[in-house]
């Protein structure tokens, strides 16, 4: 370009004050922006993590037992629901669970290497089922084998089993026993009797994914248990496609066999509820970042129109004059637009460096993780671009201005 | 003159309705961010017990020790065995331990299914302490405590929906299987957050349905609704689990002077001590007795989600002001002619900055309703942007349409402090000769 430069920035020195606006504006609309767009890749990336279930076809029912129940007898219900359960036209699989990937609550145990260690090797997702829970969840066995019926133990209200098998993530098996031999090995999970492992599953999200358990991710095992306690989880899986059959058949049958239990109406359901009820806050905040972002740069691009048009208008006189003296149509065109791209350059500059500063408090305040420099990259490229685009207009409306403006009193 | 002023604001609205249009979707849409995001971070941040949270005390008591304990600080409830001796050494003025629990109701009428209803085992005192206030009946006393009575106070909505919220008291319910008789039926009473249960809850959750004795619960068996353990556990039962370091008793203590405060905290160190002598903690005492704002704060009530969404809607607001100061910069000084002239006339500087803060207000009062219908819209759809405990909590109220209105007026004026000077700087014999 043959632009020069300097009279531009003698130009701009006259309106010091809307410089320094656009400038500013631009350089704060560039370090939100870059902001919002990683909080919306990052939630966007926790939402869309896979739980290594078959979600599509399974669905969850919270069973509380109403009124008093002495555990035989709560065992002996959980058996017949089973029965009846997998009975259903609908339905392929069921299981009794004392959880399920998402579910939000949660209950964890420390895992341990050594029976007598004190500070956990780690932290695992503690899933009680029989010998359905892999084919019902529809995880992947990728070594060793599946309980058999006769390892299914019960278990009591504050009562502690503690299994002989479990079957664990592979997840977990690599933090336990980051050599890959850990199938066979046992592991103790808050007791000195070991529980071996005779099965790895390829992934099994943990109940809970809040931040706390972002160490832990995947990081799940099963116990052979029937957990005879106040209440206790039915996962189901339907035959494909029929989830909404089962999910009319399954309370029914349910009833059919005992009226004395609750179902939490706000707890369980479809798995596309469960993932949905899980991630409400981080597809929240998605949204909400991509209406700021959408909002602020519309409103920063029509700030530049509105300001360069007054420019223009104020310098109606001297472009009549240029033109007079024959500068040509585009020269005036570079010319707002050399002079919208210093004005830009230095907004992104200041703007870069504000938003990696905001990033940085966020870390230390939120425990967000560091801005990529990508983000800033697409970020002052957009502002840019935007910049230029905004000032087009009113940039074209100054170059059609007739050089007999210049004869013009005012 | 004021008049007058508004007036011409209100005729130069007009004028140039396409920079004007701007200015108001700028002040428009900043607004109503900063204050959907607000009316959400209002609801989780507020003071649940604004007369009582500097006299209610939560004490800690760490029963897990260094290498089990989490980052140094004691477990967020307590176990069994502390809760126990706290309670018997009753160095409070009022105390109350309590538990969340999860049971089954069955309605009246041999058709109808068993319902679930949340509530909590309490002491005699949680009533007092928390000003729970009655609709019906009374709150129970130290002796049904200490006689373990099979007694239940309501909350009105659940009264509502056993009782059609008739006078329940001497009436009986089933709770798990277990008779209870009611004594009082509290009057809605919902402190959100709910600080004093914040031990497996978010503090946010559905109202609570019933409160019955901690004692007959533990006759009963009731079961907490979570607790946490640490280190062996090897437990086969009620009993040995009640003896073992799972933790999920919340104490609260109501303490009336800074000196009670610096003698209960002793007593928490000394007790500590005691247990460290006895053999039951090996390490030294590690205890804590925070009040209700310091609890919020340690238990991180405001969810990230919310402070992060206020401060970017902050963010945005400031970058629309700006956008405006430019905006009301052309504005003005496009009519710098028409500044010379009433200056020339006799107009002071005074005057005419006084005229454009004005006109300014009234921009920025338009800005405020459209913000305002924003602001509507968007509390309507909040539950899209945060999760349903909290949005519900959201709501467009008189306070919050005044602060709409008044940010907007005095954030646009604010903006206008340096063109509206700028306005009043024109140089009337300039302006005169070039026309």
């Amino acid at each position: 370009m043959s632009m020069q430069i300097k009279p531009i920035l003698a130009a701009l020195r006259q309106h010091k004050a809307g410089t320094v606006l656009i400038a500013l504006q631009i350089a704060l609309t560039l370090a939100i922006v870059c902001n919002a767009l990683f909080i919306i890749r990052q939630r966007v990336a926790h939402l869309s993590e896979p739980t290594g279930i078959d979600e599509a076809n399974l669905l969850v029912v919270a069973n509380q037992w109403a009124g008093h129940w002495s555990p035989a007898q709560v065992d002996a219900q959980i058996l017949a629901d089973l029965a009846a359960l997998r009975q259903l036209p609908s339905v392929r699989d069921a299981s009794p669970s004392d959880g399920y990937p998402l579910s939000g609550g949660n209950w964890d145990n420390f895992v341990m290497r050594t029976p007598e260690q004190l500070k956990p090797t780690t932290d695992a997702s503690v899933y009680m089922g029989d010998e359905h829970m892999l084919d019902t969840l529809g995880v992947k066995l990728i070594a060793g084998r599946n309980f058999n019926a006769s390892e299914i133990m019960q278990m009591a209200s504050r009562q502690v089993v503690i299994p002989p098998v479990v079957i664990v993530t592979k997840a977990l098996a690599d933090h336990v026993y980051p050599d890959g031999s850990a199938l066979g090995k046992p592991i103790y999970s808050m007791t000195t009797t070991p529980s071996v492992i005779i099965g790895i599953v390829e992934r099994l999200q943990r109940q809970n994914v809040s931040n706390w358990s972002k160490p832990y991710a995947y990081e799940s095992l099963l116990w052979p248990i029937r957990e005879d306690t106040d209440g206790l989880y039915y996962i189901v899986r339907s035959k494909p496609g029929q989830l909404a059959d089962a999910m009319r058949e399954v309370p029914k049958a349910l009833y059919a066999q005992s009226r004395m239990r609750v179902f939490d109406p706000k707890n369980g359901g479809s798995f596309a509820q469960i993932r949905q009820r899980a991630y409400d806050s981080d597809r929240g905040m998605a949204i909400l970042m991509g209406i700021i972002s959408v909002v602020l740069l519309a409103i920063t691009a029509a700030g530049i129109v509105g300001l360069t048009s007054f420019w223009v208008g104020q310098r109606r006189k001297q472009i009549g004059v240029r033109r007079a003296l024959g500068a040509t149509r585009s020269d005036i065109l570079h010319y707002f637009l050399t002079e919208n791209l210093l004005i830009s350059v230095g907004g992104v500059l200041a703007g870069t460096v504000l938003a990696v500063g905001i990033n940085l408090w966020m870390v230390t305040r939120f425990e967000m993780s560091r801005l990529s420099m990508g983000y800033v990259g697409a970020g002052v490229i957009v502002l840019l671009l935007l910049g230029q685009g905004a000032v087009l207009g009113p940039a074209l409306r100054a170059s059609r201005v007739s050089p007999v403006e210049a004869t013009r009193s005012t | 003159m004021f008049a007058y002023y508004f007036d011409l604001g209100l005729r130069s609205l007009r004028r140039n309705p396409a920079l004007t249009a701007l200015m108001v979707m700028a002040i428009g849409f900043g607004v109503a961010a900063s204050m959907i995001t607000y009316s959400v971070f209002r609801a989780v941040s507020g003071n649940p017990i604004p007369d009582k949270s500097a006299r209610l005390y939560i004490p800690q008591i760490d029963g897990w020790g260094p290498q089990q304990n989490s980052k140094g600080e004691p477990a967020d409830a307590l176990n069994y065995i502390d809760a126990m001796a706290l309670m018997r050494a009753h160095r409070a003025t009022r105390q109350t331990f309590l538990y969340g629990v999860s049971m089954s109701v069955l309605p009246e009428g041999s058709q109808s299914l068993p319902v679930a209803a949340n509530g909590y085992a309490v002491y005699g005192d949680f009533f007092p302490m928390f000003e729970v206030p009655f609709l019906y009946g009374r709150s129970w006393g130290a002796a049904e405590d200490d006689s373990r009575a099979a007694v239940v106070v309501l909350s009105e909505e659940f009264n509502q929906k056993l009782f059609g919220g008739a006078n329940s008291v001497g009436r009986e319910i089933t709770l798990d299987g277990h008779d209870y008789r009611v004594v009082g039926v509290a009057r809605h009473w919902d402190p959100k957050p709910r600080f004093f249960a914040l031990f497996n809850g978010s503090g946010f959750q559905d109202p609570t349905d019933f409160y019955l004795p901690f004692t007959r619960a533990m006759d009963v068996q009731v079961n907490p609704s979570g607790n946490s353990c640490r280190g062996h556990m090897n437990f086969a039962g009620w009993n040995d689990w009640l003896q073992s370091n799972c933790v999920w008793v919340t104490p609260w203590v109501e303490l009336d002077s800074a000196s009670d405060v610096s003698a209960y905290r002793r007593f928490l160190e000394d007790y500590a001590a005691d247990q460290q002598r006895a053999g039951r903690f090996a390490w030294a005492p590690n205890v804590r007795l925070r009040d209700v704002a310091q609890w919020l704060d340690y238990q991180q009530v405001v969810p990230a989600e919310s402070r992060i969404s206020l401060i970017v809607a902050l963010g945005f607001f400031a970058i629309c002001l700006i956008n405006t100061i430019g905006l009301l910069l052309a504005k003005f000084l496009r009519r710098a002619g028409e500044i010379g002239v009433r200056r020339a006339l006799g107009a002071s500087r005074r005057e005419i900055y006084a005229q454009y803060l004005i006109e300014a207000a009234t921009v920025g009062l338009a800005g405020g309703v459209f913000g305002l219908l924003l602001t509507a819209v968007g509390i309507c759809g909040v539950s899209l942007l945060f999760n349903p405990e909290i949005a519900r909590l959201a709501h467009l109220d008189l306070s919050l349409v005044g602060l709409t209105l008044t940010v907007a007026v005095f954030a646009t004026m604010a903006a206008a402090f340096y063109p509206a000077w700028r306005a009043a700087q024109v140089q009337p014999a300039w302006q005169l000769k070039a026309n």
